[in-house]
């Protein structure tokens, strides 16, 4: 099978993970990914954003962030190596760059300076806040959005702190929303051959991702958001959504008859809630006579009685037990991807199927400006 | 600009992932028209948060299909399905959320529909692929971040597994089934063929935690480890963090330990000069901090910090930031009348083309609204 955006040429100045999550999708989807990365230090996902582990060099960020993509290393304070990168964005389809507002124009890759040298280019750029207002120059780093964007007030329980989600969600998503830009503008110029430039930002992003609760606070006249007592998985839902624990672990169990599940799992309590409207107004006390009674057998049992009556509900696993069940084996997510140095690591895959084939590549992460000669042969030759 | 004028998508999607990537399409500038049980419609109409409704649907309903048309069709039987065929041969994409075996035995299966319409790009989300002992199980979104190990991210060391607070599983799938659409949209520019493409949420969200399960591949698989107070990231040194202030909460993000100690005029910090001590030490710093930090206002913090470049901000709830100048100027909401006289108010698509918003002031249909019309224009008989 071709992959669908082979033929794609992607020059990609954008650092960290939002920018680079969408250049992985596209690499993943066929295009061709050369990160163009500054002289000496590179992406600061190298330096600044790592975990602590270290792969051959990198931290395992960087790594899981960049595979199937090319290093160029350019100084862009110096006219021959800016000339080169010109010259490669005259050759490319689209442009990604991920700076605090005002960076790109002084470095002279503006939209207005690359439409000047390729017209049909894709500009896409990845802000923190939009480029007006009193944030535009705040760090848009991940935990900073999440913490302005009202999302901590959604996870944990009533009397936890704001919790934030341990993933960077901001980032990612930004990076999802920018890809479905990239490849609707890609459609567009096929068609109509005009370029554009296609833009996000973290917080619209993150916002977007609540679009569900901000529309219930802006139709519920503004209440503040309650997290649940106990057992809270979304402040907006009644009982019983949530995570339990059990004699032996923890259960989930999503939307469910209140009187439906006193049945079966002989819990006479929360048989008087009959009313469906007291499953969100009396959800507190309804999750705490469920996590009691919960506690007093092992989740085996309880799936026992739960699934066969088709009610929503889920052992918790954590990763050891995910990767040796059946079910996890059977989605084949796993890849191992090779560096040019012989360096081989193990990650997980593009999650989207085409015509019922995989998208997998075996490319790793580059080291540091490893494709900058061979490109410089291949495309500025002359 | 809408990029993608001109093509109709047939949405048999119902609840959250496939109708989130139905209307990121509409917003995109596509026609998309819900295939909807006759008189009922799709089961999200009923699945409210805080028992909402609008003009007879759950507000949920309404914030996922807003800008779209609904043609109302049973599916089984034989009058309406022909009629569903031939509007499938005049369309460029559908989607369904079916459970693995239902369009095959409705008979709108990939190579069913290919053979009607070679160039349809055909969509299916699952919630666990279609094979393996997980495929008969529900899609749901609680169950999925339950399995997928995603629980244990969020939260202190001590606190029982932590869902997301949000549908994730749900939003993170439908942004994939849209690039998958696209992309495949893409190739049909050139090859003049169609695809079928293929999402699943346990697939997508075992991908949204790439970064982390790619450090578990590859550190001998060691479990997570949340942080004992103030955890954001399992993964991350100290400070990365929320933690309480005299009158509320800010976040520190990544940084110099010795530079915030010295600017916080925090002295316990100063004991932690090695680096590799921020992560191996991460929970007696995180601990120093969180009873520091609760001496000062939430500006006295800031006040110290922002000017040297510290990455920190204040923790917002919805009734600031909403009602905040930084918002107004997002021009990040719409308000979309409803067709019994109520104005629904709600986000917009959060993508900008040659910098301009995308507005739709078109709301959800009711179930089977356009059903004549469509009858009428692709000539259904």
């Amino acid at each position: 099978m071709s992959k669908p955006l082979e033929g794609i040429l992607v020059i990609d100045m954008s650092q960290f993970l939002s920018g680079p999550s969408a250049s992985l999708r596209l690499a993943d989807l066929g295009a061709r990914v050369i990160k163009i990365e500054r002289k000496g230090s590179g992406d600061l996902c190298r330096n600044l954003y790592i975990s602590n582990v270290e792969m051959n060099g990198e931290s395992s960020m960087f790594q899981a962030i960049n595979r199937n993509k090319e290093s160029f290393e350019a100084d862009l304070k110096n006219p021959i190596d800016k000339k080169a990168v010109f010259q490669l964005i005259s050759k490319a389809d689209v442009f990604i760059q991920n700076f605090r507002p005002g960076v790109i124009e002084r470095l002279g890759f503006s939209y207005t300076a690359l439409k000047a040298i390729k017209p049909d280019i894709i500009y896409a750029e990845i802000s923190g806040y939009g480029k007006k207002g009193p944030w535009k120059d705040k760090p848009g780093q991940d935990l900073l959005v999440q913490a302005r964007s009202g999302i901590t007030a959604l996870t944990g329980n009533q009397d936890s702190d704001p919790t934030p989600m341990g993933i960077a969600v901001a980032d990612i998503f930004a990076g999802s929303h920018l890809t479905q830009g990239i490849l609707a503008a890609i459609f567009q110029r096929d068609i109509s051959g005009e370029g554009c430039k296609v833009e996000v930002s973290l917080l619209e992003s993150v916002l977007d991702l609540q679009f569900e609760m901000i529309t219930t606070f802006y139709q519920d006249g503004g209440q503040p958001t309650v997290r649940t007592k106990t057992n809270n998985a979304h402040a907006y839902l009644g009982a019983p959504y949530g995570i339990y624990k059990s004699q032996n672990g923890y259960l989930a169990i999503a939307m469910a008859s209140i009187p439906v599940l006193g049945n079966l799992l002989e819990c006479p309590a929360l048989l008087v809630f009959e009313n469906t409207q007291s499953w969100f107004d009396q959800r507190n006390e309804i999750k705490k006579i469920l996590a009691n009674h919960l506690l007093t057998q092992p989740t085996e049992h309880w799936l026992s009685k739960l699934e066969p009556a088709d009610i929503w509900c889920a052992e918790v696993m954590n990763w050891h037990k995910l990767m040796q069940s059946e079910g996890f084996l059977s989605l084949d997510m796993l890849q191992k991807v090779q560096m040019t140095d012989g360096y081989v690591y193990e990650t997980t895959r593009c999650p989207i199927r085409i015509d019922g084939e995989l998208l997998t590549s075996t490319k790793g992460a580059p080291k540091l400006g490893e494709d900058t000669n061979v490109i410089s042969q291949a495309f500025l030759a002359n | 600009m809408q990029p993608l004028k001109g093509l109709t998508v047939l949405e048999f999607s119902q609840f959250m992932a496939g109708p989130s990537a139905g209307l990121r399409l509409a917003d995109l500038g596509a026609r998309v028209i819900k295939i909807e049980r006759p008189k009922t419609g799709e089961a999200g109409r009923n699945i409210a948060t805080k028992n909402m409704y609008m003009d007879g649907s759950s507000l949920v309903f309404h914030t996922a299909n807003r800008n779209k048309e609904s043609y109302g069709a049973d599916l089984k039987n034989p009058a309406d399905l022909q009629k569903i065929r031939a509007l499938i041969a005049q369309a460029d994409v559908m989607t369904h959320n079916f459970r693995p075996g239902v369009m095959e035995k409705i008979g709108l299966d990939y190579e069913t529909v290919n053979a009607i319409n070679p160039k349809m790009i055909y969509g299916t989300i699952t919630g666990y692929g279609t094979k393996g002992p997980w495929v008969k199980k529900p899609g749901q979104d609680l169950l999925i971040q339950s399995l997928s190990g995603l629980t244990h991210l969020s939260g202190n060391a001590d606190d029982a597994p932590t869902p997301f607070g949000v549908a994730v599983a749900d939003m993170i799938c439908g942004t994939h089934f849209v690039q998958g659409i696209l992309a495949a949209l893409v190739r049909r520019n050139k090859t003049k063929l169609g695809a079928w493409v293929e999402v699943s949420l346990m697939e997508s969200v075992l991908d949204l935690q790439f970064e982390v399960l790619t450090t578990y591949l590859n550190d001998g698989k060691k479990l997570p480890q949340r942080a004992k107070v103030n955890n954001a990231h399992a993964y991350l040194q100290a400070p990365y963090g929320v933690y309480k202030t005299a009158d509320g909460h800010i976040a520190l993000a990544m940084g110099s330990l010795t530079k915030l100690g010295q600017l916080l005029d925090c002295d316990a910090l100063t004991t932690f000069q090695e680096p590799t001590s921020w992560f191996s030490q991460r929970d007696d710093i995180m601990a120093i901090l969180k009873d520091f930090l609760v001496q000062k206002t939430n500006n006295e913090w800031l006040a110290m910090l922002d000017p040297h470049d510290i990455w920190c901000a204040e923790v917002l709830h919805y009734e600031r930031l909403l009602s905040s100048e930084v918002f107004r100027l997002l021009e990040m909401d719409q308000y979309i009348p409803l067709q019994n006289g109520e104005v629904f108010h709600t986000t917009r698509c959060p993508i900008k083309f040659n910098e301009q918003p995308i507005f739709s002031p078109k709301p959800a249909p009711r179930v089977g609204e356009h059903t004549d019309s469509i009858n009428l224009e692709f000539n259904l008989l």
